[in-house]
């Protein structure tokens, strides 16, 4: 038999035991409540997650609510990625610079940013706004970090190239520097896609602002176990679904450029 | 027949591999014996399945059919009378243990008391000239270095045949010609048997004592050649001598012909 | 030709070991004194309640928290930290191990393990909280529950990426499975664990700071939105910086650790980089 098939057969076969492994888990948690293990009001049976999970997808008002918390995601988001790219082109190219901030860098970079969210109730109340703040205050790290490193990767022979050539600076921006922090600045943005998402809804949780993260609060402080659970498997799945999408993005831009990237090991 | 016993003997070894393309025959028929002692070089083209020979002596691989013996006894595994020296020294050696944790780590195993253990190890990394480097990690070492932190490895585990997959392939010149010397000696003062795989043709004329020589796939044993130059030898004498560039081009033309695979393959008894 | 990058003319003269740590310290303390003088002048000028001057950050600072608050709310805050992250660490290490070296259960796991990776951490909180209350055990059981996927799913790539070389070394030497995976495949994965234990840090941190600031009474997180509530602002700030401190400490302890296990994984990137 030919190969094709022990490779289809790998497949199927990881596919098989993935779904099982699946099939499983769900049948489990079904038992535990059912034996009485866990009582089914902290623990629901998943049939009554999933039908609430259908019921909430047919509700106008949750798909409202998710798009609250995609907006501040993207909101934040952007503004945390664009501030980045800026800052941190400048203070990439620029060597004494990169010294000068190191400190702060390195001591503002791991506060969390949760740590912030009593600063920003108090200075914009319950809104969306202080939800904003703690997502590009996290978010900017993430990016900002990743572009430093991009920029100073730029391979010395390359820029020396340049130079002798007589480039312009915007000329070097744009065909060398730029090409080079491409890479890092998407892994940066994946990173911080999924930090967004995880701020976006705990902001949510905690300042109240309208949206799936709010809807979690409610349900537990209403004793409904079953939304809760519910919300979370929604949560789970925009996490997946965020991270698809931007390993795919990830991975077109860096089709051609080999590269390591810094998200390793530092 | 010599007096010296058999020590390894393979008979009929043929090995199939399943690839993209299909069916790969990486050996065809392979059969030689190997006396105790010796030091038998393997030459062929590349891509002639030397290191499926190798890996299927060793009893990394299982062959599809034939048979390996060991002392008369069949190989179906890894066994402590034989050691093998890798190609790639980086990925052999352990980055994390310094050379003489990498010497060790084999022996741990065997029953052997803490002194015994150390004597080996300390005899072992005296031999390949490197005491003085006992306590460095492999990369901090030079690539000759490093491969004859491999070999001190090999050594210290005393198996019964030394096993080396071209190891001097990823080694400068220079060096090579000082390992090559080095495991003269080694087979001269401990007269471990040797199986010593290599692409290049002077250097398995200037160490063996028998040349077998590999067709391309499917393989077999094209020429089994004594080499009958002194024992002593060295790498300007030897080298100069009228046998050795005989020897040499001999080897040099089968291996062409190995490649055009103009020479005729024995009467398959599969 | 050669092309010149550099200046034209003499080259300065080298600079004094004197000069150098000079300039060093300028560098390192310059930015984050001037950003201090800068908030301290600026917080003298404006009216904003919300933006007390260092000075009195630093006198609530040494009010608040030296004294009984270190005891009553910040030490154990960090033992539950500390004992989340332990737990995080050991089961992650020790499961990841045990799924990275089986295929079938790696890829039998493999999709709930990406489902649960997905899920943002914060959000187990009300889960906790509904199965086992507001107590310490449930965050305790909240910080492992978030922290140690980063954990286990390094481990299970770091594990399952073993070299193939350095795995059949091991299986021509006949090296048992203890020893194998005790000096072949924990240390090969060493690098890859300590990026995963990293990253369970800060999550680790998220989650403490949330679970006390919002579900419970007692903890430095608590402390913080507690001085927020009643506009105590000062104090508030004081919480924050202590909190970023805390924040320092660990990733510097982190650091330290790092460098000392993995001092051979730098010491060989840095020969192969040369």
């Amino acid at each position: 038999m030919s190969v094709l098939s022990t490779r289809r057969l790998r497949f199927l076969r990881k596919l098989l035991l993935g779904i099982a492994g699946l099939v499983a888990f769900l049948v489990a948690w079904q038992l535990t409540p059912t034996l009485g293990v866990v009582n089914s009001q902290y623990l629901p049976y998943v049939t009554d997650v999933f039908t609430r999970l259908f019921e909430e997808f047919r509700d106008v008002a949750f798909w409202r609510r998710l798009g609250l918390t995609m907006t501040s995601w993207a909101i934040g988001l952007t503004v945390a990625t664009l501030a980045a790219l800026v800052l941190g082109t400048i203070v990439g190219l620029v060597p004494w610079l990169r010294r000068a901030t190191h400190t702060m860098v390195e001591f503002l970079r791991p506060i969390p940013s949760v740590a912030l969210i009593p600063l920003a109730v108090l200075l914009y109340g319950l809104q969306m706004r202080a939800a904003l703040v703690i997502i590009v205050y996290a978010s900017f790290w993430q990016v900002f970090v990743q572009v430093i490193y991009g920029v100073a990767d730029v391979d010395t022979v390359a820029r020396d190239t340049a130079r002798s050539f007589g480039l312009t600076r915007r000329e070097r921006l744009s065909y060398l520097v730029l090409p080079t922090a491409l890479p890092y600045l998407m892994t940066g943005l994946r990173l911080a896609a999924a930090v967004a998402l995880i701020l976006a809804i705990t902001a949510e949780m905690v300042i109240g602002n309208p949206g799936l993260g709010r809807m979690i609060e409610l349900s537990r402080s209403a004793g409904d176990a079953t939304g809760v659970y519910a919300f979370v498997v929604v949560t789970g799945l925009l996490g997946l679904a965020v991270n698809i999408v931007f390993r795919f993005v990830e991975r077109r831009t860096l089709g051609w450029h080999q590269s390591v990237r810094g998200e390793e090991i530092r | 027949m010599p007096d010296r016993s058999t020590l390894l003997r393979v008979e009929h070894l043929r090995k199939v591999y399943e690839s993209a393309a299909g069916e790969v025959e990486a050996i065809g028929d392979i059969s030689f014996t190997m006396s105790a002692g010796e030091l038998v070089c393997i030459v062929g083209p590349s891509g002639c399945g030397k290191t499926t020979l190798l890996k299927c002596l060793a009893g990394l691989l299982r062959p599809t059919s034939g048979l390996v013996e060991m002392d008369g006894s069949p190989v179906t595994g890894p066994n402590p009378t034989m050691a093998v020296v890798f190609q790639e020294y980086g990925r052999s050696l352990y980055p994390w243990l310094t050379v003489r944790a990498n010497v060790e780590l084999p022996l741990r195993h065997k029953k052997l008391s803490r002194a015994e253990r150390d004597t080996l190890v300390a005899d072992a990394i005296e031999a390949v000239g490197l005491p003085h480097a006992a306590r460095s990690h492999p990369w901090e070492l030079s690539g000759g270095m490093q491969q004859r932190v491999a070999i001190a490895r090999a050594i210290a585990y005393q198996p019964e045949v030394l096993i080396m997959d071209e190891p001097f392939a990823a080694v400068d010149a220079q060096t090579r010609a000082d390992l090559e010397d080095l495991v003269r000696e080694l087979h001269g003062t401990r007269k471990i048997s040797t199986v010593f795989v290599t692409h290049d043709i002077d250097e398995s004329v200037y160490l063996g004592e028998r040349v077998l020589m590999l067709s391309s796939s499917p393989t077999w044993v094209q020429e089994d050649l004594p080499i009958d130059l002194p024992p002593e030898r060295d790498q300007l004498t030897t080298r100069a001598l009228p046998r050795f560039t005989e020897l040499r081009t001999h080897v040099y033309d089968q291996i062409q012909r190995a490649k055009r695979g103009s020479a005729a393959a024995p009467q398959s008894a599969h | 030709m050669t092309t010149h990058t550099g200046r034209i003319g003499p080259a300065p003269r080298p600079r004094g070991a004197g000069v150098r740590i000079a300039s060093g310290f300028t560098f390192a303390l310059g930015l984050p004194f001037l950003c201090v003088v800068a908030w301290g002048i600026w917080s003298t000028r404006s009216t904003n309640q919300f933006f007390p001057g260092p000075v009195t950050i630093f006198e609530a600072f040494v009010d608040t928290w030296a004294g009984r608050a270190i005891v009553d709310d910040v030490l154990p805050s960090l033992s539950r930290l500390a004992f989340g992250l332990v737990a995080s660490i050991v089961v992650g290490v020790a499961a990841g191990t045990v799924i990275g070296l089986a295929r079938w259960l790696r890829e039998l796991l493999e999709p709930l393990l990406e489902f649960f990776r997905a899920i943002p951490p914060p959000v187990l909180i009300p889960v906790g909280m509904l199965l086992l209350g507001p107590t310490d055990t449930m965050k305790v059981v909240v910080i492992v529950s978030g922290a140690i996927w980063p954990v286990l799913l390094n481990t299970i790539e770091g594990v399952r990426a073993t070299d193939s070389v350095m795995t059949e070394t091991a299986n021509s030497f006949q090296i048992t499975r203890w020893e194998r995976l005790w000096f072949l495949v924990l240390p090969a994965a060493s690098p890859r664990i300590m990026t995963g234990v990293r990253q369970g840090l800060s999550v680790a941190l998220i989650l403490m700071v949330i679970s006390e600031m919002f579900f419970s009474s007692s903890g430095l997180g608590y402390r913080i939105a507690y001085f927020q509530r009643n506009y105590l602002v000062a104090e508030m700030w004081s919480g924050i910086l202590l909190l970023g401190l805390i924040g320092v400490l660990l990733a510097v302890v982190f650091g330290f650790v790092e460098r000392r296990v993995l001092r051979w994984y730098h010491g060989m990137r840095e020969v192969t980089r040369a």
